[in-house]
């Protein structure tokens, strides 16, 4: 903490050239965040502004603001955005690119150019799922089951699957950078295992994105071949297996809620250090749960298809690796919470949301082993209580941790703090409405109440307008981050290389950095989250 | 040994560290290629399973010989591109790694010519799945089940052809400028993994495709 | 990653024993074993994938972080193909329509 006023540096990576030239060639790790940011954003606007039409339908048991038809539409294009263009980039590209090389100490990410091309390709798929939307939509479901995807489907279906095909090698770019970035460009002294939770955690999302995601394109692909040419790949006329479909888009689509998810803890370890003045209990076993959870997450999708016809024995073996997988997920909370025991905890407003994450996540995560319980299952799979569950660990969980994670960085990113009062208070709105709006839709899914239904019967009115009064309050939560901190970029104070007195070598350079991150590589030589090194001997 | 300064990128640290990133970074994407294969593989593991006798009927029209001589075709283009790479990292004239690359190459595009030649031939013998599919004999949906999956995996497959003899001849132009030295020779080395990857999925294609007893 | 350099007389020789395997294939192929044709087929086109890789890929002269990575994209296939499977074997498809 320095005593004299803090200043912006005259040269750094935002001020060094202004054209718009520059913007769209750089090869700068941090403004290529920044781009994705922007890109980011301007999804969740389109796939909330879906939600709220959801949530105006759902106010009524009726079907009577939209047709039966165009409410396929509203939650197809909801779930694919929300999921593909909004959660899966979320944390990776924006915090993950900008973060990542200056967390290792390096000047730039191994591959610049296949940076700037997964933004390239990002927004190329973008274009045909915004193509997709305006042509009149799609409505499967964001799960595309066979054979009404595949054959039956009067929408735009093999637009939108380009759209996911062609985005989906945004993923793969992104992935393969991190994962090589990773293993060469550590500063000297900086081992695996002196290295942020942060850095690990996007690590093992990157397994899973290089991994998981082609098998979701070729699935696609076959998708969209039986559309265009009618053969019967799926089609159990012609002698397919709509089940073979489910398999292939589930071994993807299940590791994706890991890569939603695993960016979003890490962020979580880093605000939980800062904020409780503690090194992260256990750092090791945190650092393992995130591989755990990436390759284990690989061994569970059968778990969506319980019901669906697949084999009662599969379905055993999914059940049980299921459970498993909740095991890494724990240990974290386990440690964050030890964490925070004898901490000098502060309630800045990037600690709110990372507390309210433990939580949220704790919920959802509990609720997701009530689903894996394949008795429970069959009574509440494609129900209310699935889709609450997973907004628990999507909305409540991962959103939470980039919101923390975006607060926390936005010193670092823009040079200036945003006023904190008014962080706290969304953090607090955010919380509120979120839970005004899926915490009854855990109860309507327990009473049977279906999902994907514009209608429903009238007993279940209430719970579905407490609901919907909560996606207001939350739509409100979102909209005020919008504003103050893009009144922050021009009125906010000067931040300084390290506001929050954090550990991390992205902290130990100016706000905002220049170009090359650091003058001179740095030697590390402590170990992570070094908040008190009277301690550290302890272990 | 710090060499070819010209060619070290502004993020590494010293030549060694790009070429090692290169080429964790070329292997990182073939396993995001095994795993896109790996969905047509699973598709075909699963009908095969199922199908088992409708699978050999059809791919008795398959003309084996023409297969192993594609597989030989591969093969050897292999071996020329190894050596390829072989002769840069000795320090042959730009001329040699050019020509041996031409010879990649142009091993690549007879591997082409003959897929191109079966399909035409499946085409004649209505043999492509969909409308036009006829099949003499029961089990018809198995047999066009296995068509779909040829020609998908083939066909998968021969796109990656295409793009490999793209880029091998890029690589070949740079080759024949005198790009490649011993000390710098990464787009040569990825090249090669690259090629030698395509290879292997061809080597499991032919038995799984051809040979079905 | 060291940089070995194998000698010409090294990938000719592996381009010998993959041509022999090849021709082994197709031998196999003529002669009737049922279930093991398969197996067979398989078995070799698996040694003729280590050659390559282990060679014309200079994965045995590789860092160990190489071989960690080929090993993982073959695994992950076998995940995909090996818990797939535990459906369809477990269960029986309906007979097939024209």
């Amino acid at each position: 903490m320095t005593t004299s006023e803090p200043t912006m540096p005259p040269v750094h990576y935002l001020n060094c050239d202004y054209s718009i030239r520059s913007w769209l060639l750089t090869q700068d790790h941090k403004r290529i965040a920044l781009l994705f940011l922007v890109s980011i954003t301007v999804f969740f606007l389109l796939g909330s502004t879906y939600a709220g039409m959801i949530r105006t339908e759902l106010l009524t048991p009726n079907g009577n603001v939209v047709s039966h038809q165009n409410y396929n539409k509203l939650f197809t294009m909801h779930g694919l955005i929300m999921i593909f263009f909004f959660l899966i980039p979320s944390i990776p590209t924006v915090l993950g690119n900008f973060l990542i090389p200056m967390m290792i100490g390096a000047r730039d990410l191994a591959f610049p150019r296949l940076n700037l091309a997964s933004w390239y390709v990002y927004t190329l798929g973008g274009i045909f799922t915004i193509t997709a939307a305006v042509a009149g939509g799609v409505d499967t479901g964001w799960t595309f089951y066979t054979p009404y995807s595949s054959i039956y489907s009067h929408t735009n279906v093999t637009t939108m699957a380009v759209g996911v095909f062609i985005t989906g090698f945004s993923s793969i770019f992104t992935g393969l950078n991190f994962i090589v970035t990773i293993h060469k460009m550590r500063a000297p002294g900086l081992t695996w295992f002196r290295l942020p939770l942060f850095v690990w955690a996007i690590y093992a999302t990157s397994i899973i994105m290089v991994l998981g995601t082609p098998v979701i394109a070729i699935t696609l692909a076959m998708v969209g071949l039986e559309r265009v040419f009618h053969i019967g790949i799926f089609d159990p006329a012609l002698g397919g297996d709509p089940l073979l479909f489910q398999h292939l888009f589930w071994f993807y689509s299940h590791p994706a809620v890991y890569i939603m998810i695993l960016p979003s803890m890490g962020v979580v370890s880093e605000l939980i250090a800062c904020f409780s003045r503690n090194r992260i209990f256990g750092y090791k076993i945190v650092a393992f749960s995130s591989v755990a959870i990436a390759v284990v997450g690989f061994l569970v999708w059968g778990h969506h298809m319980f019901v669906s016809g697949q084999s009662a024995y599969a379905g055993l073996i999914f059940s049980f690796l299921s459970f498993l997988v909740a095991i890494p997920s724990a240990i974290k909370v386990f440690n964050w919470t030890a964490t925070l025991y004898k901490g000098s905890i502060s309630y800045d407003a990037p600690m709110l949301y990372a507390l309210g994450f433990i939580g949220l996540f704790t919920i959802g995560g509990v609720t997701g082993l009530f689903l894996a319980t394949l008795g429970m299952d069959v009574h509440v799979h494609d129900t209310y209580f699935v889709v609450a569950h997973f907004h628990y660990i999507m909305v409540g969980g991962a959103i939470m941790g980039y919101m923390g994670g975006l607060h926390f960085w936005w010193p670092k990113i823009t040079g200036r703090l945003y006023p904190e009062q008014w962080a706290r208070l969304a953090a607090l709105v955010i919380f509120l409405g979120f839970n005004l709006t899926f915490f009854p839709q855990f109860i309507l899914g327990y009473l049977g109440m279906p999902r994907r239904y514009h209608t429903y019967p009238a007993e279940f009115q209430v719970l579905n307008v407490m609901s919907s009064a909560g996606a207001s309050i939350l739509g409100v939560g979102y909209m005020l981050p919008l504003f103050y901190l893009l009144w922050s970029l021009r009125r906010g104070p000067i931040a300084g290389p390290n506001p929050w007195g954090a550990k991390g070598l992205e902290w130990l350079t100016p706000s905002p950095p220049p170009t090359e991150n650091f003058e001179q590589t740095p030697v590390v030589t402590e170990e992570a989250y070094a908040y008190r090194p009277e301690e550290n001997a302890s272990g | 040994m710090d060499e070819s300064p010209a060619m070290l990128r502004h993020q590494f640290e010293d030549a060694s560290q790009q070429r090692e990133s290169a080429v964790l970074g070329m292997w990182v994407f073939l396993a995001t290629e095994i795993m896109f294969f790996g969905g047509l593989f699973a598709a075909y593991t699963a009908y095969r399973y199922q199908y088992g006798a409708g699978f050999a009927a059809a791919s008795h029209h398959l003309n084996m010989l023409l297969g192993a001589a594609n597989t030989a075709v591969l093969l050897t283009s292999s071996l020329t591109m190894a050596l390829a790479v072989h002769a840069a990292q000795v320090g042959k004239k730009p001329a040699h790694i050019a020509g041996l690359l031409v010879l990649t190459m142009l091993l690549g595009c007879a591997f082409l010519g003959i897929k191109a030649v079966e399909y035409h031939d499946k085409f004649v013998h209505h043999l492509v799945p969909g409308a036009s599919f006829v099949w003499e004999g029961t089990l018809t949906r198995q047999a066009e089940m296995f068509y779909y999956l040829y020609f998908a995996m083939t066909g998968l497959h021969a796109i990656h052809m295409l793009a490999g003899v793209g880029v091998v001849l890029v690589v070949a132009i740079l080759a024949a400028r005198g790009r490649y030295t011993p000390q710098y020779h990464n787009p040569l080395e990825i090249t090669g993994l690259y090629w030698h990857f395509v290879d292997i999925i061809w080597v499991f294609l032919f038995p799984l495709l051809y040979l079905i007893a | 990653m060291s940089n070995h350099i194998l000698p010409i007389k090294t990938y000719v020789a592996v381009f010998i024993a993959l041509m022999v395997l090849l021709a082994a294939t197709v031998a196999i192929n003529r002669v009737s074993l049922g279930e093991l044709n398969i197996v067979a087929a398989l078995s070799i086109a698996v040694v003729k994938t280590f050659l390559v890789v282990l060679f014309f890929m200079h994965v045995r002269y590789s860092h160990r972080l190489i071989w960690i990575f080929v090993g993982v994209g073959f695994y992950w296939l076998t995940i995909l193909l090996a818990l797939s499977m535990t459906d369809f074997l477990s269960r029986t498809w309906p007979p097939l329509g024209r």
